[in-house]
């Protein structure tokens, strides 16, 4: 028999019935929701009578709708009343069933993909599901995680479970060093680029290779986290040393006996050495430059210190219609450099790029200096515990000393559900995951990009290549 | 529901075509499913001031009542939002054929009886060719025949394809998914037994964590 993959045992250890060839009811240990994938899910049962069965599993935040204005987070409000609808609607349903809540005015409120590992919620071996596509951040720990529909969130909220299509297994293993100013955001990026939009669908890739080892627990969650804009079912990445010092750090109800047992089974979560992966892609972290995007789809990007490409160049029709789309929207030329396009604001914050070693590389890159006249930038941390660490250490100050406003967390400006949007025309240099047309606001323009190169384009006023405004330490 | 689909099929040829476009985030603040028709690839079929876009397939005459959509490779990708099947179900949209679809909107279809064909490229490129022309009347209708696994053009081209099991009975039958899955609770329970006894650490972990910073442990 050949060697099971890390993704097969998570999904062996938690397969409850097999329903026909290709589908298995998948036990899920947590479940995590938001205001707007789930009323439809609790309006559901509510009209069968049904109750949540596990009610001690499931934890919900607001986090998309949610305005992020510099007030005290006990004074925060949402005057929008369809949003505030929501929020209510949420607290309502947590009241009702009994679920762990963190709601607009709690101090601990913030993106549910950055409070969830750093409340200790996330332990490598468990199966994470959320009505959110970048709920394969958690594979970062060693989680299978990954996002679903509104149906998908009702069926769990009344079984647990999951109708679940096993996925394929690929494997992404990258060796090498990261050079000076590259970040996991450019390799998720350049991955992205390189294996395209739909590269890894109906796949759960494991990163693997010296340059994943050498990431920290939160630079894998940025890695893990836009996966899926290669199309990726899951990503993980196998727990080791940094995965067990982030969990024991975080997750504090381990202790004693659990936390040896705990240990134990972690340390079996990894492939084995004979098993079989349907598809392999080897990267050398050397070729890897600061990367950003010039298009409307993530695949479309580039090295900073490249030139946008040519439409025409392009043999394929379908994809040719599309690079011209992305072309006319986004406002730039074939041919050009990427290096120098002015920008209008700066955007640093998302569950791709909202935590404290995000917000660290940004403080350093503009300590001491202004952004560009020109340029509204904004951080939006990802939790009120990373906006309160970054009060602690000094951070908070020396990005409003810069110029950045600094504000409350949530999901913000990364889809502008809320009132932080870019208008039309606008260009905007942004740590989130989705260059996507009107994302950011309708006919505003996203280029998605690292923290320390978001942080320079600030400084700069343009696109530049961060290595080049890197401070002396 | 009828397993023979006929009508107008409007041509989308672009690749990646991703929710966030299919159904903007402006019409997602609700917390039931009414008025997503409207919210339909609106940036797409409206210009700023919302006034139609007359060169945009969905507003011209000859694609008015379309049943039926042909897209690039990728449709539906990226945001998980099943208000994107819900808006294109609500729009009169009952089919999308594509090469290919984004993984969760493909669950969702599943789940709302919307129906997905998948063909190869090549065949989407010649179906895009013929239900774009609209020189000859009904010259962009087709039937998507679910029995027979076939899509047919009004010129009388065909293609073949094969449904996956669960979309097919999900689609012909529909289902209470969850009701199905509550008749198997004694199995679930039974796993759960076995795998907290294994991994106690696993069970409750949200009430466990939520009641550990309400005590203000940390």
């Amino acid at each position: 028999m050949p060697g099971m993959t890390l993704y097969d045992k998570l999904v062996a250890s938690h397969e409850v019935a097999r329903i026909d060839d290709e589908h298995i009811l998948l036990y899920v240990d947590l479940h995590i929701m938001n205001e707007y994938t789930s009323p439809q899910a609790f309006s559901g049962l509510a009209a069968r009578g049904r109750d949540v069965l596990r009610p001690g599993q499931q934890m919900a935040v607001v986090d998309h709708i949610i305005p992020t204005h510099p007030v005290p987070a006990a004074l925060r409000v949402i005057p929008d009343d369809a949003s505030s609808r929501q929020a209510l609607n949420l607290k309502r349903n947590c009241d009702e069933q009994h679920i762990a809540l963190f709601d607009t005015t709690d101090p601990l409120q913030g993106i549910e993909h950055v409070i969830a590992p750093e409340h200790g919620m996330i332990l490598p071996g468990m199966v994470v599901l959320c009505g959110d596509s970048h709920t394969t951040t958690y594979g970062a720990l060693g989680a299978l995680g990954f996002g679903i529909g509104t149906s998908e969130v009702e069926h769990i909220l009344a079984t647990q479970t999951l109708v679940y299509r096993v996925a394929r297994n690929m494997r992404i293993r990258v060796d090498g060093v990261l050079g000076a100013g590259v970040s996991a955001k450019d390799l998720v990026i350049y991955v992205v680029h390189r294996i395209g939009a739909q590269g890894a669908r109906g796949h759960a890739v494991e990163f693997c290779g010296t340059a994943i080892d050498a990431l920290s627990a939160e630079a894998r969650m940025t890695l893990c986290n836009m996966t899926v804009e290669a199309g990726a079912r899951a990503a993980l990445i196998a727990p080791d040393a940094v995965t067990d010092a982030y969990v024991t750090a975080h997750a504090l109800q381990l202790r004693g006996e659990t936390l040896a047992a705990a240990r134990a089974y972690w340390s079996a979560l990894r492939s084995d050495d004979d098993a079989a992966f349907h598809v392999e892609h080897a990267f050398d972290a050397a070729d890897i430059a600061p990367f950003v995007t010039w298009g409307t789809s993530p695949d479309q990007a580039m090295p900073v210190t490249g030139r946008v490409p040519d439409p025409q160049a392009e043999p394929d029709t379908l994809a040719r219609l599309a690079l011209e789309k992305a072309m006319d929207y986004i406002g730039l030329a074939p041919g050009m450099p990427i290096a120098g396009v002015p920008i209008d604001r700066v955007f640093i914050g998302s569950c791709t790029n909202g935590r404290i070693e995000d917000l660290r590389v940004v403080a350093a890159m503009v300590r001491g200096r202004k952004v560009a006249a020109s340029v509204r930038a904004m951080v939006v941390p990802g939790s009120g515990a990373v906006r309160a660490q970054a009060e602690a250490e000094g951070l908070a100050a020396q990005l409003i000393d810069a110029g950045f406003e600094w504000r409350q967390p949530g999901c913000s400006m990364c889809l502008a559900m809320n009132d932080d949007v870019l208008r039309p025309g606008e260009r905007c240099a942004s740590t989130t995951n989705r260059n996507f047309e009107g994302r950011q606001g309708r006919a505003g323009r996203t280029h998605l990009m690292s923290p320390a190169m978001a942080a320079a384009a600030a400084l700069a006023g343009r696109i530049v290549d961060a290595r080049d405004w890197e401070q002396a330490k | 529901m009828n397993p023979l689909i006929e009508g107008i099929a409007a041509p989308l040829p672009f690749s990646n075509l991703d929710t966030d476009q299919i159904m903007p985030k402006q019409f997602l603040r609700i917390i039931d499913k009414a008025g997503l028709d409207r919210g339909l690839l609106y940036d797409l079929r409206f210009d700023e001031h919302g006034a139609p876009r007359p060169g945009f397939v969905l507003n011209q005459q000859a694609y008015t009542g379309a049943s039926v959509l042909v897209a690039g490779p990728n449709f539906g990708c990226g945001s998980s939002r099943e208000h994107a099947v819900w808006g294109l179900q609500q729009f009169g949209i009952r089919a999308v054929i594509a090469p290919s679809f984004g993984e969760i909107f493909y669950f969702n279809a599943v789940n709302n009886g919307l129906l997905l064909v998948s063909l190869p490229p090549a065949e989407v490129d010649a179906l895009l060719a013929r239900v774009s022309n609209t020189d000859l009347a009904g010259g962009n209708r087709v039937a998507v025949d679910v029995m027979a696994g076939q899509v047919r053009a009004a010129d009388g081209w065909t293609a073949n394809f094969t449904l996956p099991e669960r979309h097919r009975r999900m689609f012909a039958q529909g289902q209470d998914m969850v009701g199905a899955s509550l008749a198997q609770l004694p199995e679930v329970e039974r796993f759960e037994a076995a795998h907290w006894a294994r991994h106690p650490w696993m069970k409750d972990v949200a009430r466990t964590v939520r009641d550990r910073l309400d005590a203000g442990h940390e």
